[in-house]
């Protein structure tokens, strides 16, 4: 008896705790498609960088930061989902330096958009990642060095990173990834839903469901 | 004879409503950091620290049912008791909090949640290990005579 009891007893627990997990999983699913729909503007910014056709009816929201290792073990990932679906997906990227110190990159990032490399710098700063940023022992004086590589002038780099334009785009970013509450980088949102279940397939799933809602065969 | 027995299943009951409490607490504070994603604190992981193994402590004790259980039991919700007491006079500002460079960890005076005015969580963990003692001490008593 008493050892139905306990049973009955852990099992109520446990699935309270899943429906519970789902109930509330849901309500913020709900709340951010609100969101999405009432108030488009938090989710791209007219400042907001985009890769893709203008065409594209999908389209993944991302917060990163160029100092996230994730962000960076992610970049191919949708590279090769974008291949796989031409002029359906785009992507739009979103700052949100998480940690202390991840803004100057960001910084660096926007400087170099305004010399017309903003996806090859990003590019070379996911690929030379480890040896500026590991374990998020910042080191900004290490990145400078693979910069030239994609032909950015460095010292206007330093320069441009602190013009006003840019610390407001910053500040806006990390206002609306507040708002969307991202807590991690990276933060996904495909046609303003949420990635639930952080992961690859997850990720993939979310954007194929997406995708046959936008263009059915 | 069947007195005796009355007083044993009424012990057995309230050690297993023990049980029940930290089982549930430990429930609701892995609700608030994995579904909620609330991120916690240093005190609240020593809280922790005293709550989740009180599960397994608690669970032992009561097949068979072995007064003995509390001996280890209290210790542990004590000092689950004190980390509570001390975090809930920080977070209402009794105690200040010193000066802290910034770092990625969580401020221990964040509010998180707020139920009808006063129910935050440091309460609700300051209510649970004062529950736990409470009950600890009542079945220690009963079993002792």
């Amino acid at each position: 008896m008493k050892y139905v009891l306990m049973a009955v007893a852990s099992l109520a627990l446990i699935f309270g705790f899943l429906f519970a997990s789902n109930y509330y999983k849901e309500q913020q699913a709900e709340k951010l498609s609100f969101l999405a729909k009432d108030n488009i503007s938090t989710f791209i910014r007219d400042h907001s960088p985009t890769l893709g056709s203008e065409e594209a009816k999908v389209y993944i929201v991302e917060f990163m930061d160029p100092a996230c290792e994730t962000c960076a073990a992610f970049a191919p990932f949708i590279k090769q989902m974008m291949n796989a679906n031409p002029g359906k997906i785009k992507l739009v990227l979103r700052y949100a330096p998480l940690h202390d110190g991840a803004e100057g990159f960001v910084r660096i990032l926007e400087a170099a958009r305004m010399q017309g490399k903003y996806w090859e710098t990003l590019d070379i700063m996911f690929r030379t990642q480890p040896a500026w940023a590991s374990h998020h022992n910042y080191q900004p004086e290490k990145l400078w060095q693979f910069l030239p590589q994609v032909g950015l002038d460095i010292e206007r780099i330093k320069k441009d990173m602190n013009d006003p334009a840019i610390i407001k785009i910053v500040n806006r970013d990390i206002a609306d990834s507040q708002i969307l509450q991202v807590t991690k980088t990276p933060g996904y949102f495909v046609n303003g839903k949420p990635l639930q279940v952080f992961g690859y397939q997850q990720l993939k799933e979310l954007v194929q469901s997406e995708l046959a809602i936008q263009y059915p065969k | 004879m069947s007195h005796s027995k009355q007083t044993s299943t009424a012990n057995w009951t309230i050690l297993f409503l023990c049980w029940l409490l930290v089982a549930v607490s430990t429930s609701i504070s892995l609700f608030f950091s994995y579904v909620m994603e609330f991120a916690p604190c240093v005190l609240c992981w020593y809280q922790r620290i005293c709550l989740f193994p009180l599960v397994i402590i608690l669970a032992a004790g009561l097949f068979p049912i072995d007064k003995s259980v509390v001996k280890y039991a209290l210790p542990l919700a004590v000092a689950g008791w004190l980390t509570a007491l001390y975090h809930n006079l920080l977070y209402s500002g009794i105690i200040p909090e010193s000066i802290q460079p910034c770092s990625r960890g969580v401020s221990c005076t964040e509010k998180y949640i707020d139920l009808f005015g006063f129910l935050t969580i440091p309460m609700l963990s300051l209510l649970a290990f004062s529950t736990v003692i409470i009950l600890l001490l009542i079945f220690n008593k009963r079993m002792s005579t």
